[in-house]
């Protein structure tokens, strides 16, 4: 299954859901090409939400470094929600799980930003 | 690095599934082999077969997620680090299932991976790199990883025991 992905504007924040498979090639770009459109209509408060993300793989976890920190560099935050077992054992042992900001309420989420 | 060509192996049949698979050539009853080319698809079809041979082999559900997580890694390896997709180089990956392993070995036909320059992925300074941890999952999800790299490619080595990690279970690099 290949990643599918849309987004929702929640109080000033863009959520960005996502499922599927964030992997090399399509998924990795999908993602990508939506936070730069996000960010270059100013909206920089952006939050991945995952809950239907059922594998990612070493290019996917890149993909989000690589999300967060453009939106950090930019003076906005990116936030993950909902992570799945599978992607969450992978933060953990990637010691990234302590890096992003990650929420499991999606109402709770959107205030956060604020 | 040279791969034998189809129907040397005596023992061997081929056969062929997908049209992603480039060449099947051999196969007995506990190993297969596979010679692809160096595609996202062969990342893709490698993930793919390694999880249902692992299947096929008996492990559990999670474990065969970890396999073919670690196949896939190491596939992405070979096809985009090793042989830069390079239409002209192959990636050859080998499953032998024993009775107390699963052995996956995943060749390419690049310049050789130097193992020394792998940054730890873990270190403060790395956390925020946005690739780099490939061989770092392959080890954390597998019983044994051997790295053999030369001048005509990197040969990658994994080892799942089939009944968990064996006493003197280690890790070894070359």
């Amino acid at each position: 299954m290949s990643m599918k992905i849309s987004n929702r504007q929640v109080d000033g924040v863009s959520i960005v859901d996502c499922s599927g498979r964030i992997t090399l090639g399509e998924g990795s770009v999908t993602l990508r090409d939506t936070v730069r459109e996000l960010l270059s209509k100013g909206r920089k408060k952006i939050l991945l939400n995952l809950g239907e993300v059922n594998y990612i793989d070493s290019s996917g976890i890149g993909e989000l470094v690589s999300a967060f920190t453009t939106v950090r560099n930019q003076g906005g935050d990116l936030k993950l929600l909902n992570l799945t077992k599978k992607v969450h054992d992978l933060l953990q042992i990637t010691k990234l799980y302590t890096v992003f900001d990650v929420k499991d309420d999606e109402a709770a989420a959107v205030k956060s930003f604020n | 690095m040279r791969f034998p060509a189809r129907g040397n192996e005596d023992e061997w049949i081929g056969f062929g599934v997908g049209k992603f698979i480039h060449k099947i050539f051999a196969m007995t009853k506990q190993r297969v082999s596979y010679t692809l080319d160096s595609t996202l698809e062969t990342v893709d079809n490698a993930e793919q077969t390694a999880t249902r041979i692992a299947a096929e082999a008996g492990f559990e559900e999670d474990e065969v997620m970890r396999i073919s997580m670690a196949v896939r890694e190491a596939a992405i390896n070979a096809v985009f680090h090793g042989n830069a997709y390079d239409p002209g180089k192959k990636v050859r990956l080998d499953f032998e299932s024993t009775a107390r392993d699963l052995v996956i070995t995943i060749s390419d036909q690049g310049k050789g991976i130097d193992v020394s320059k792998i940054p730890d992925p873990l270190a403060p300074e790395n956390l925020l790199k946005t690739s780099g941890r490939g061989i770092f999952l392959i080890r954390s999800f597998m019983d044994e990883v051997q790295i053999h790299p030369s001048h005509s490619g990197t040969e990658i080595k994994l080892i799942k025991h089939v009944h968990g990690p064996a006493v003197d279970g280690k890790e070894a690099s070359q």
